[in-house]
């Protein structure tokens, strides 16, 4: 009845305890369900048929699972009057999502740093105004944002929409940098100087490099933020130029005949996909990245 | 040729006063350390030499040339932090060679240099390596090297030592005296160390509070310290500080405050001739360790004065061992043979050299 494990905290023993044991593992087996389940669904009806969706159970298997579904979502679903599925519009994500994520996460990681490591008078004024921005609700800005993407002609374009997101993204990515950087030894800095060199010298010779958890951390994070984002998206661009979130809803809203459901389905898993991806290849990176400085290494 | 002159530094954040009028003349090829306790403003002084804070009044000359306004790169020195300040993701070979890289200097010097320091401090087979995954000792010849590779005409360090553990430090110290002796470039080496300062400073400024207290060779700072701040800081166990008023009674006598034995210590002629004090003026008088033995330990010599007082607790270090007494109020160290030791609580017979006791005014600090 002793301790199995021969490593780690020493922890009581006998029945109760693994009782207890028990009775958590169960808990966490439950809550995992109950966040699952929906996923389940989701997937399920993506691969039934119209008819076998309308005939089932909602939660039984598929009995003859099929893709028709899926490639009817991506190629062929209207999306208001347009017939080519969601693919434009995945496209017209990628084409937004990728400059919007590498600017902001770059100009993050130069604020964070300027605002860190060459500290000048009102840097902590600054940083308090950037902080406020990411506690804003977006809607507030939706009507002076459509009037200045309209001074600059940039009123309903992807261009339009990476600018918005950029300069939202800014708020959260110099907060991520900037806390980052704020626990790299300004020594290392002052040896760099010594060493002649400069800001810019620094920033992509020293900075950057040790930055690693810090870009990835923001990266995911502003990956999924611009990529899920449906309000700009909505709101600056028209038809042609909208983004995934917003064509999906189309697509669910299209109102003419059966309603799809494994179509709906499909988009909708379609639709969430990158995100998913991101997080699983750089998801270790994130927690590590959320965690650092809270322990020395 | 890389004199160092500071003329009437001062250096402000906003409303402290950090540093309060610094002069110092520093010769080429010296090595001087800086020493004081923590906030004494000698790492401030350091980084104004270095050009890493900008100084606020006064100026600094690095050879003839004015360089209040010269980023530190262009000040030809180098210099070694307490943190070592190694870039994490470079390797050991490019954390030497980023400054080269970063002037532009041709790859094959970069090579040369690289080769010729690396050897110099035996980390050649490390170059490959990341900070991570070099031992303390290690970092800090890296770090060494990164400075070393410049060729500056003068070598700053802060604290370098103060991250190492207690035996790899004494190795580490006497390296970077050997390298002195080698280079024969200037030298200014901050710590709080009092025994680093004495092993290798050829001179030392102690620092206290924004000054300069004494500015001398390290047998001057020891022997024949200026003030009570310098004479309690320089020593390890501290030099005995024994508050008592003068007495003249044929002789010049101190006798100890608070003590109720009857006590006088004769202050010998040599001391008290340069004495103008009068009866009743409160001094401290100051004695080394070293200076109270046991009595009939050390051959006979002029000067000596016997007591007996009980042992309170017994501190053996291996080659001396530390007695520790009480006249008045004030605690006393005698540095004893191992084998005067006696028993805690036995009265013990203290011979005091007197030739080496030091008085100061107790008022103002200064030595009489």
């Amino acid at each position: 009845m002793s301790a199995a494990n021969s490593s780690g905290i020493v922890r009581a023993s006998g029945a109760g305890q693994r009782f207890l044991r028990y009775l958590l593992y169960a808990l966490l087996v439950l809550f995992c369900l109950y966040y699952l389940v929906p996923l389940y669904v989701m997937l399920t009806t993506s691969l039934k048929t119209v008819g076998e969706i309308r005939t089932g159970s909602l939660m039984a298997l598929p009995d003859a699972p099929t893709l028709g579904a899926w490639s009817k979502a991506w190629d062929t679903a209207c999306v208001g009057v347009r017939c080519d599925g969601l693919k434009p519009y995945f496209w017209n994500s990628v084409v937004m999502v990728v400059p919007a994520v590498l600017l902001s996460t770059l100009l993050g990681a130069l604020n964070g740093y300027a605002l860190t490591k060459w500290r000048f008078r009102g840097a902590n004024i600054i940083f308090a105004l950037m902080l406020f921005g990411a506690f804003i609700p977006f809607q507030v800005v939706l009507l002076p944002m459509a009037r200045t993407l309209g001074l600059l002609g940039l009123a309903g374009s992807v261009f339009g929409l990476i600018l918005v997101h950029t300069v939202y993204g800014l708020a959260f990515s110099t907060l991520f940098f900037r806390n980052f950087f704020v626990g790299v030894s300004d020594s290392i800095v002052n040896a760099a100087k010594i060493d002649g060199a400069g800001f810019f010298r620094i920033f992509f010779a020293i900075m950057m490099p040790m930055a690693l958890p810090a870009i990835v951390v923001t990266i995911i994070w502003q990956f999924t933020q611009i990529w899920n984002d449906f309000l700009f998206g909505v709101a600056f661009t028209i038809g042609d130029s909208n983004p995934l979130t917003v064509a999906l809803n189309n697509l669910v809203n299209t109102s003419t005949g059966v309603k799809e459901y494994n179509v709906d389905m499909a988009a909708a898993i379609i639709a969430a996909l990158p995100t998913l991806l991101v997080y699983i290849i750089a998801g270790k990176y994130f927690v590590r990245g959320l965690a650092a400085g809270a322990v020395k290494e | 040729m890389a004199s160092i002159s500071l003329n009437n530094v001062f250096k402000r954040f906003g409303s402290t006063e950090v540093l309060k009028g610094i002069d110092l003349e520093i010769e080429d090829g010296e090595f001087i350390v800086l020493v004081g306790p923590s906030g004494c403003g000698k790492s401030t002084l350091l980084n104004l030499i270095s050009g890493l804070e900008t100084i606020s009044e006064g100026e600094v000359l690095i050879g003839d040339k004015r360089v209040n306004n010269v980023p530190p790169k262009d000040r030809d020195i180098a210099l070694v932090f307490q943190s070592y300040a190694l870039y994490p993701t470079k390797n050991v070979r490019d954390n030497i060679t980023f400054g080269m890289q970063t002037r532009k200097v041709p790859e094959s010097e970069q090579q040369a240099a690289l080769s010729e320091v690396s050897e110099m401090l035996h980390i050649d087979h490390l170059l490959e390596r990341k900070p991570g995954q070099l031992s303390g000792g290690q970092r800090q010849r890296v770090a060494m090297g990164r400075a070393l590779v410049r060729k500056p005409e003068v070598f700053l360090f802060d604290e370098p030592l103060s991250n190492l553990d207690a035996k790899l430090r004494i190795e580490m110290r006497t390296e970077i005296k050997k390298l002195h002796q080698r280079l024969g470039k200037t030298i200014v080496y901050v710590t709080h160390d009092q025994i680093e300062a004495m092993t290798l400073a050829s001179r030392i400024a102690v620092m206290d509070n924004g000054h300069i207290r004494q500015f001398a060779d390290p047998t001057t700072v020891y022997e024949d310290p200026v003030d009570l701040f310098v004479a309690s800081f320089m020593g390890s166990p501290p030099m005995n500080m024994l508050p008592g008023k003068i007495l003249r009674d044929g002789g010049l006598f101190i006798e100890p405050a608070g003590d109720t034995s009857g006590l006088r210590f004769p202050v010998p002629g040599e001391i008290a001739s340069r004495f103008t004090a009068n009866e009743g003026h409160e001094v401290v008088l100051g004695l080394r360790p070293e200076t109270i033995f046991a009595a009939g330990a050390e051959l006979a010599g002029p000067d000596r004065f016997v007591f007996e007082r009980p042992i309170d607790v017994i501190e053996p270090t291996g080659p001396d061992t530390m007695l520790v007494f009480t006249i008045g109020e004030t605690e006393m160290i005698a540095r004893v043979r191992p084998q005067d030791e006696a028993p805690v609580g036995t009265s013990f017979r203290f011979e005091v050299e007197m030739a080496k006791a030091k008085l100061f005014d107790r008022a103002t600090g200064v030595r009489l």
